[in-house]
């Protein structure tokens, strides 16, 4: 005698069906991303498993590693090793260090053309942004902006560049066709970081001493239409400083890192209202989002670890102890 | 023995809604009760605000504003003088003479004891829970199951304060005597404790502070809130804190033996 009559099997195979394509459904969500933090005093890469939340691989890099992006085809992590001048290339597959090109003096931050096998690197010393083709291996072209460039921010279709100088006080807008700073705005104190909304109409440049992040309209005027500003209760005014951005691509939230008042901000994205702040590490530098953007990663420079936030609820998870001051983090998917 | 049994939890029911009704009838006390912590939350650690939060310590997982660090030690403080509190109602009962009522039942009196206990620590329990709520509508919020797992340790702890109190009791002739209590009691207990600050800290202010304050039961009891509300055990505290519950428990019945304690002594009861 059977153990299961044929009815019960011919209920149950369809179930089981549904089952195993259910697992294949899931099976691209099982692969956990991988967070790369930037050790600048420990000269290494820390791999954290997003699962586990726990560090997995530490990679040796040059001198100073701080901006991190990854190739437009997603096999490569670019990694701007400043004291070295260069930049160190880490294949995702070995975490290796297969490659390293030439930058320019003290490369800080990089970004990647999304069309092109370009990087842009700021050099802070020189005044211009480097143009490198990472396949050819050659340098492009080099773009002069104002004193000191520091940070960078790329359109999402690749048109625009913004370089901010951190002694012009300026964001400068290069038009990557033409590869020229076309447009010139004054924004606060000190401008460190710059970032584009999910459709590229809005730039957010942060600046540091000035504790604010302007609104760039990149559309029409490019113009700054708004001026954010943060204040801590209870916390000194001196060591609230905007530095890294992030921004949801629902038009929901920005997150605003604010330097060594250990927080981060939660700005609506419409409003350009400060909701909350939540206490991370300390000396919060850079921040970044995950795939789905259920998480934000945020460096913690002094305290030298990561902060985990859970988005929907706006809290703070865990902190992960990482290397000796972690400046820029990114999350690979 | 089944009726025995009834006649055992007849008698603890007795015991414990008198204490409750007590309590509730004294709005005031209850108000008192509430008032004391969250005067600590919302003055003292709002004004650590700017201390730019507590570093990542155990059980938490991430850094935290000073005011969240606070509630297991305004938690204990809570039990605390709620234990206090009732070996202030030991000492009137005695004073009035109902307490000779309660010990000439029949039952033994190890058990009256631990049934009064017990009613301390149950309206000790409800006091906490208010506490909480409040502190959760404040914005201070634990992991939803950290508010079960807190339940057996405000037991123990309850049970441990209680028991002092009740030692306590025996030593303190007249209410006047109270405040007397509070001052060589109370304060040092909670204050050399890591209810206001982690050990870590106190270890780097004074090294004699800190060894004072790891030597102090309360530190654990403390802790062992902390960990059970951050859904975690911490075994040694638990550890610690029974057995401190157990050592006073048996001197608080041992005082209240007419023909051994300080009863005797003192020709009270």
């Amino acid at each position: 005698m059977p153990i299961l009559s044929r009815e019960t099997t011919a209920m149950i195979k369809p179930a089981l069906a549904g089952l195993a394509l259910g697992a294949l459904a899931l099976a691209p969500f099982a692969h956990a991303e991988r967070i790369f933090v930037s050790n600048e005093q420990d000269n290494t890469v820390s791999v954290i498993d997003g699962e586990s939340l726990e560090v997995i691989e530490v990679i040796n890099v040059g001198r100073r590693p701080r901006a991190m992006a990854f190739s437009s085809d997603g096999s490569e992590l670019f990694v701007a090793v400043g004291d070295d001048e260069a930049i160190d290339m880490i294949d995702l597959e070995t975490l290796q260090v297969v490659r390293s090109q030439s930058s320019g003096e003290d490369p800080e931050v990089i970004r990647v053309d999304p069309n092109r096998p370009y990087i842009y690197v700021s050099n802070e010393d020189d005044n211009i942004v480097s143009v490198l083709d990472y396949e050819r291996r050659t340098l492009v072209t080099e773009i002069p902006v104002g004193v000191e460039p520091e940070g960078l921010g790329i359109s999402p279709d690749g048109r625009w560049l913004i370089a901010t100088t951190e002694t012009s006080n300026m964001a400068h807008i290069i038009d990557a066709e033409i590869m020229e700073a076309v447009h010139h705005r004054l924004v606060g104190a000190r401008p460190r970081h710059a970032e584009f909304n999910h459709d590229g109409s809005k730039a957010w440049v942060s600046a540091e001493i000035a504790a604010t992040v302007s609104v760039l309209d990149m559309v029409d005027t490019f113009d700054v239409e708004h001026t954010i500003r943060f204040d801590v209760p209870g916390v000194p005014r001196e060591t609230v400083q905007a530095v890294g951005v992030q921004l949801t691509s629902d038009g929901r939230y920005g997150f605003v890192a604010l330097g060594p008042s250990n927080r981060v901000a939660v700005v609506d994205q419409q409003t350009y209202e400060v909701l909350d702040y939540i206490l991370v590490g300390q000396r919060v530098w850079h921040l970044a989002l995950n795939a789905d953007e259920s998480r934000l990663y945020t460096t913690n420079g002094v305290s030298g670890d990561v902060t985990v936030i859970d988005v929907e609820n706006l809290t703070a998870l865990q902190s992960i102890p990482v290397g000796r001051f972690p400046w820029g983090v990114i999350v690979q998917p | 023995m089944s009726v025995g049994m009834g006649r055992y939890l007849h008698c603890m029911r007795g015991v414990v809604s008198r204490e409750l009704l007590r309590f509730v009838h004294q709005r005031s006390r209850f108000v008192a009760a509430l008032v004391r912590p969250l005067i600590w939350l919302f003055v003292f650690a709002a004004g650590f605000r700017m201390a730019l939060g507590v570093a990542m310590t155990d059980p938490y997982k991430t850094y935290i504003l000073y005011e969240v660090y606070i509630i297991p030690g305004l938690v204990g403080m809570i039990q605390l003088f709620n234990g206090m509190q009732s070996s202030l109602s030991m000492v009137y009962d005695r004073e009035m003479g109902s307490m000779r009522v309660l010990l000439v039942s029949p039952f033994p009196r190890w058990y009256l004891l631990v049934c009064k206990l017990l009613a301390g620590t149950l309206v000790s329990i409800a006091q906490v829970y208010v506490f909480l709520t409040i502190a959760w509508f404040y914005g201070i919020k634990a992991p939803p199951m950290g508010y079960v797992w807190i339940l057996p340790a405000l037991v123990v702890t309850g049970f441990m304060v209680g028991a002092l109190g009740m030692l306590l009791s025996t030593f303190v002739k007249q209410l006047e005597n109270f405040a007397g209590v509070m001052n060589f009691v109370i304060f040092p207990m909670f204050f050399l404790s890591s209810a206001l600050y982690p050990l870590w800290r106190i270890r780097e202010g004074s090294y004699l502070v800190y060894q004072i304050a790891a030597m102090n039961p309360f530190t654990y009891a403390v802790e062992m809130i902390r960990f059970a509300l951050y859904e975690q055990l911490n075994l040694d505290a638990v550890m610690i804190v029974v057995a401190t519950t157990l050592v006073l428990l048996a001197l608080a019945i041992l005082g209240y033996n007419p023909a051994r304690g300080m009863m005797a002594r003192k020709g009270g009861g």
